[in-house]
């Protein structure tokens, strides 16, 4: 339970800058994820909080207090990794005892024992309670760091892909649970994701990072309604925004070079015609890949239209994105 | 190019029965999805097809010829694995053509055929570079490029896009169906992914503890699955089931919940106990005027639209409805369900009853 900010923080690897002057306030008990393609320096920033690695410049403050001097562990930040690390001696409920037996912190067996329990209940491993870590499968030992993490009460988890190794079910409802975990015991969470779909549902804020700039921070429907860039704008929605040439549509404002659509911003069935390509049944909507004045183009419409690779389809923008030479949003 | 047919094929490992009895067929130049959690004998089928595994029981058939007992190596098909390998010391151009020179093909007709699949695959610049220097992007276009100059009957990929950040793979396999599309080669491809599934796949086999659970085209299994697991493992967030005990009677189309009469599809099958009455998300309204009612317990946001989580008298139940549309936590509401999409399920085997909706789908499995 603690803001954490980080003011200027730079960091170089050799001549490679991975942060560049990354300034966030992370209010105490938010969800903040950090989004950006592999080398935007996500990791680097919760390795800089942790205290696993030093910035070059700049101030990291948790609870209010520069954490400069103090070690990863006098900082009280629980932290996953995307790849797990267990004792691989140790069966699985030894591993999740280990962070309470420490001599610091003189837990009660009996407390140990109901917090072990209630975190292998939701990371659905208390079957496997008693087996050698080394015996489980890639996604069962995961759930075993994560459980690590969560059974501890740190003031914020810092959390690296903790659920990208994981099945597709598994993953949607861990989810659920790691955000009403974090939301029940008013931690700060910092985590790092590839997938989207976690950033949306789970974020209270989304940090946009591009080559070790922060480039946009809000809640995640300020990012998808408002985004400042096409880079930002790209980050949420599936299927992502389509950016084409700003003149394809005519309407365009001056200086705009590119206009922005995501399905909701198409119409359908006024305006121009364009061409299906290929229709794509997802079960719940349909995607459609079109082309428009030979500009790709992907749409989402009923999951049981009835068109088909060949028909055509008129379209026109509706509230569209504009956004400049340098890709920056001008409306 | 080929049609694949499994029949009732059986694989144990010592005690452990990995397969139980599968049988389903993939057509000529199909790209047919095998979908299901880890686990659930996917890869252990793939295998068995490719012949790196032998089958305990039960016949393989790869154009009609009984394959089973084969080596891999006289089946022909190419093989994709999940982490691509690539011979380090070898460039581009040589990584593609080692399975031509390898069969003693004339060089001159191997650089014609390098360059026309290095064409297909957008590669032809990169052919001289050493693969150390490459992106992931291209070092899975290699990796395939390798696969396709053998001109196999069949691709088998086992998750290739497994590895690669959301981003990456999104674009990848877009650019792996289209590749299908202009090849029309036939393509065994297994994940855990549904949604790669449901995109890519013309036809999918889910899998679940080693027994074929559903086999037919994604909208199909989507709207009017066979049984629960299918109900639950396809679409997200999952069919929402609100356990109740009742009856229906044969042609009836009508259950009550909570004292609340709702519709359904005809039913064919007549079931008395403990039912499960499965609605997708997206055919759950919240309409003030309705008689079954809920309370808004969680909103999740998700752009275009959110997931709305209520509490009811029968469990949980997520609707998925527009953004624009003002739901707080804590409203009391009205829940209707669209009718013709019901489908009922027998809580305690899982598997869906029969109705006039469902009927044609359930009966072709």
């Amino acid at each position: 339970m603690a803001e954490v900010a980080l003011t200027g923080i730079s960091k170089s690897f050799g001549d490679e800058v991975v942060l560049d002057d990354v300034t966030m306030t992370i209010p105490d008990g938010a969800f903040v994820v950090l989004l950006g393609p592999t080398g935007a320096g996500k990791t680097t920033t919760l390795r800089m909080v942790s205290g696993l690695d030093k910035p070059d410049t700049g101030t990291i403050t948790i609870g209010g207090r520069d954490v400069a001097s103090y070690t990863p562990a006098q900082r009280d930040v629980a932290m996953v990794f995307q790849q797990y690390s267990l004792y691989p001696h140790l069966t699985v409920r030894q591993n999740l005892e280990f962070p309470l037996k420490s001599p610091i912190l003189q837990t009660p067996q009996a407390e140990i024992n109901q917090k072990v329990s209630a975190v292998a209940e939701v990371l659905q491993i208390s079957h496997k309670l008693d087996n050698k870590a080394t015996a489980l499968s890639g996604g069962e030992m995961q759930r075993v760091s994560i459980g690590r993490a969560l059974v501890r009460q740190p003031s914020v988890y810092l959390m690296d892909e903790p659920l990208s190794s994981l099945d597709a079910k598994l993953r949607s409802d861990l989810r659920i649970e790691l955000k009403s975990i974090q939301a029940d015991s008013g931690a700060t969470m910092l985590y790092v994701t590839h997938d989207q779909t976690e950033a949306m549902t789970m974020a209270t804020h989304v940090g946009v990072l591009d080559n070790g700039k922060l480039v946009q921070f809000g809640s995640p429907r300020e990012i998808y309604e408002d985004p400042i860039s096409i880079y930002a704008a790209s980050r949420l929605g599936q299927p992502r925004i389509n950016v084409l040439p700003s003149d394809v549509f005519g309407g365009a404002p001056n200086k705009a070079t590119h206009i922005g659509l995501r399905p909701e911003q198409i119409k359908q069935g006024e305006g121009e015609d364009s061409f299906v390509q290929r229709v794509e049944h997802l079960g719940d909507q349909t995607r459609l890949h079109l082309s428009f004045k030979s500009h790709d183009l992907i749409t989402v419409t009923d999951a049981h239209t009835d068109l088909k690779e060949g028909d055509i389809i008129q379209i026109r923008p509706d509230k569209p994105f504009f956004f400049d030479a340098s890709g920056a949003r001008i409306s | 190019m080929a049609q694949i047919r499994i029949e009732n094929v059986r694989k144990d490992f010592g005690s452990f029965n990995a397969v139980k009895s599968s049988t389903f067929t993939i057509e000529d130049g199909e790209f047919f999805m095998l979908l299901g959690p880890s686990g659930c004998g996917k890869t252990t089928t793939l295998r068995m097809m490719a012949g790196l595994e032998l089958p305990t029981s039960g016949e393989i058939y790869i154009d009609g010829e009984e394959v089973g007992m084969k080596p891999a190596s006289q089946r022909d098909i190419a093989f994709v694995f999940q982490m691509f390998a690539l011979y380090p010391h070898m460039n581009v151009g040589k990584n593609i053509s080692y399975p031509l020179r390898s069969q003693g093909m004339p060089s001159a007709q191997v650089k014609k055929k390098v360059g026309e699949i290095a064409e297909i695959l957008g590669i032809t610049d990169i052919l001289n570079k050493p693969v150390g220097g490459l992106s992931g992007g291209d070092r899975q276009r290699v990796a395939l490029g390798r696969a396709i100059v053998r001109d196999p009957k069949a691709f088998f990929m086992d998750e290739p896009l497994g590895a690669l950040d959301a981003e990456f793979r999104e674009h990848m396999s877009e650019e792996l169906r289209a590749l299908h599309d202009r090849m029309n080669a036939t393509t065994v491809y297994v994940t855990h992914d549904q949604l790669e599934a449901m995109q890519m796949g013309d036809k999918i086999v889910v899998m679940n503890h080693g027994s074929v659970e559903q086999f037919g085209v994604p909208q199909d299994i989507y709207d009017w699955p066979a049984t629960k697991f299918v109900a639950q493992f396809i679409g997200s967030p999952s069919m929402n089931f609100l356990d109740f005990n009742g009856m229906i009677g044969k042609g009836g189309n009508e259950v009550s919940l909570n004292d609340v009469a709702l519709n359904i599809p005809k039913s064919i099958d007549g079931a008395n106990g403990a039912l499960s009455f499965g609605v997708r998300p997206e055919h759950v309204r919240l309409d003030d005027a309705a008689a079954y009612r809920g309370r808004v317990k969680a909103t999740e946001y998700l752009g275009t639209t959110q997931i709305v989580t209520l509490e009811t008298a029968n469990g949980d139940v997520k609707a998925r409805v527009a953004s624009s549309d003002a739901v707080n936590v804590g409203d009391q509401t009205g829940l209707s369900f669209d009718a013709r999409t019901i489908t009922l399920f027998d809580a305690e085997t899982g598997q869906a009853l029969r109705s006039q909706a469902n009927e044609g789908v359930l009966n072709h499995g």
